[in-house]
């Protein structure tokens, strides 16, 4: 027999991934995960269309890392979450609808936990189904004869698993902090700016410090380095920091998680109701 | 009575920055209607937030039979609040916003959907139920919130302001509901500014004003205790010119005058029972008195006596 708060759980995720999946409000998200699936897709059909340009396979890899770590981490993934995830506890509280859960009873530490899984699972569905999409587009317009050997005797499957991954880690890390500013703030933008900043600069601080970032993990996550010779503004994205361990990296970003989800909830126990100042 | 059978204030306050809410409010609520009321400000709401744990106390402890607002998994098991918060999920329908609430309770689906459609049912809004919300009237908007608040058959009921926007027909019986409710021993807790509903419906009062209680009780028990404020008696007769020369020479009356029809004499009295007494001799010499009624221990002019004649919130 179930419990109770894995029912409640349940209904919580039925209630937000409603709103999360079909509302109009959450249509740029779609928008933004579609964007680098556009430039990859445009990509290949200009090489169709221009077959008599030489394909190279290795720096279309090279391409895609590098777009993958500066554009789908920094700006879809970051930006996607910040949309997805602000707006669980904050959204409510500008739509002035957070009195439906706080008057349920419900745990309101169960009801983080379901609003933060529907955010995840939502996220994981647009931002990996996105990240999926757009390595098969960049590689859609070679022969099926040297994907499949880069898939089969390369490390094709690897480094697609691992790009899945660190985009399904970066939406686990990234949530976990917008969730923390959408309940701890009344204004989220300006911290979820400052986050922004602190993300972006993050190559230029001393690598302890480059520690406290949830790109520092994501980077040592990503299969491929990104090229170090891309010029102003790209280079200016770019983390330079010593990769650490593939398993260090995802037991960093998972405990940070766990603790930034940890103080979310602690915040939401102590969150009053008084839309009148919001 | 229990604490856990009671709602209980004890010494709340609760300060929103440097203004107050409410302050040092003690209450013991017991079973049946009672009614907060008070004007703009006085803190109704405020209160109301405060038991059902939207907002925590400053200082105070407060209890809803037993329970405390900080356990929200225990306390709406036994509390259905209906907010005045106008606002509703998202691209919810009406029949989603309670059958939704029953899922969170625990409710599998079968129950969740049997008890949405009998609360549904029971405010009269099964054939709105599967449209949304936003696109109902201010009266559907309050009567599927009050289905929202009672589908999972609470034992305290807080309801803020919930004739708003209601129809007569469904005024009355909304009414006829929580008399039926209260009957059954639930707890019910009312705020409203349309004192004769109040009158008619509530079993006690709880005047309110500047965050402050300033009374509190049966409506009639409030009224005795104002002892500065004479009692206004209203009696029918025969001859109001005649009995108005006979009361005025009762010790125990302070003022009498004709009432507006002509047909009966308004006494204003210092000692009701002993006025009683003495017009029981009067009727027996000859005036024929049809009817003695109180014509002041309202809430409404309670509120003019204890709260002054501010206009109660609208």
């Amino acid at each position: 027999m179930k419990t109770l708060w894995l029912t409640q759980i349940a209904a919580v995720l039925r209630v937000e991934l409603g709103k999360t999946f079909f509302s109009r409000r959450g249509l740029w998200v779609y928008l933004l995960a579609l964007a680098p699936l556009l430039i990859f897709g445009g990509h290949s059909m200009i090489m169709l269309v221009r077959a008599h340009v030489p394909c190279d396979f290795g720096n279309d890899t090279n391409v895609f890392a590098g777009i993958f770590q500066t554009l789908d981490l920094r700006v879809v993934i970051f930006f996607g979450c910040l949309g997805i995830f602000m707006n669980l506890f904050r959204g409510e509280v500008l739509d002035r609808s957070l009195h439906f859960y706080f008057l349920a009873p419900i745990r309101r530490e169960v009801l983080v936990v379901g609003k933060y899984l529907a955010g995840i699972i939502a996220a994981l569905v647009i931002f990996t189904t996105s990240t999926i999409l757009q390595w098969i587009a960049m590689y859609a317009h070679f022969s099926s004869t040297i994907v499949l050997s880069y898939l089969r005797d390369g490390n094709g499957w690897s480094h697609l698993a691992a790009y899945a991954g660190t985009t399904a880690l970066g939406c686990v890390g990234y949530g976990s902090v917008f969730l923390l500013m959408g309940a701890l703030f009344r204004n989220p933008i300006f911290p979820a700016a400052g986050i922004l900043i602190w993300e972006s600069v993050n190559a230029f601080v001393p690598p302890l410090l480059q520690k406290f970032s949830v790109i520092y993990y994501l980077k040592s996550l990503c299969p491929i380095e990104a090229p170090p010779n891309v010029g102003p503004p790209f280079s200016l994205l770019i983390v330079n920091a010593d990769p650490i361990a593939p398993a260090i990296a995802v037991s960093g970003i998972l405990i940070f998680t766990l603790l930034v989800v940890v103080i979310a909830t602690l915040q939401v126990r102590r969150m009053e109701i008084n839309y009148s100042t919001d | 009575m229990a604490d856990n059978q009671q709602v209980v204030f004890e010494n709340v306050s609760k300060f929103y920055g440097d203004v107050l809410g409410v302050n040092r409010v003690t209450l013991s609520i017991p079973p049946g209607i009672t009614s907060l009321v008070g004007p703009n400000g006085s803190g109704k709401t405020t209160l109301m937030n405060l038991m059902t744990g939207l907002l925590q106390p400053t200082r105070g402890r407060i209890s809803v039979l037993g329970v405390s607002p900080n356990q929200p998994e225990q306390l709406f098991r036994q509390l259905g609040y209906c907010t005045q918060f106008d606002s509703f999920p998202r691209g919810f329908t009406g029949y989603q916003f309670v059958y939704s609430f029953l899922r969170i309770y625990g409710c599998t689906h079968s129950e969740a959907e049997s008890f949405a459609w009998r609360a549904i049912d029971r405010v009269n809004m099964r054939e709105a139920a599967h449209r949304k919300i936003a696109a109902y009237s201010k009266g559907m908007r309050q009567r599927i919130k009050l289905a929202q608040s009672t589908c999972h058959g609470p034992a305290v009921l807080v309801l803020d302001e919930p004739l708003n926007g209601l129809d007569p027909l469904v005024r009355a019986e909304v009414i006829a509901m929580l008399r039926s409710l209260a009957e059954e021993g639930m707890h019910i807790i009312i705020s409203s500014h349309v004192l004769h509903e109040v009158d008619m419906i509530s079993d006690q009062v709880v005047l309110l004003s500047n965050g402050y209680v300033v009374a509190e009780g049966k409506i009639r028990g409030v009224r005795n205790e104002l002892d500065e404020r004479p009692m206004q008696v209203l009696i029918r007769c025969n001859a109001p010119s005649l009995l108005a020369a006979k009361v005025f020479e009762q010790s125990s009356v302070v003022e009498a005058r004709m009432h507006a029809d002509g047909k009966g004499l308004l006494v204003k009295t210092k000692d009701p029972d002993k006025f009683y007494l003495q017009l029981n001799k009067i009727a027996m010499n000859g005036i024929g008195i049809e009817s003695v009624t109180p014509a002041d221990d309202d809430v409404n002019s309670l509120y003019e006596y204890l709260i002054g004649s501010e206009e109660p919130s609208k």
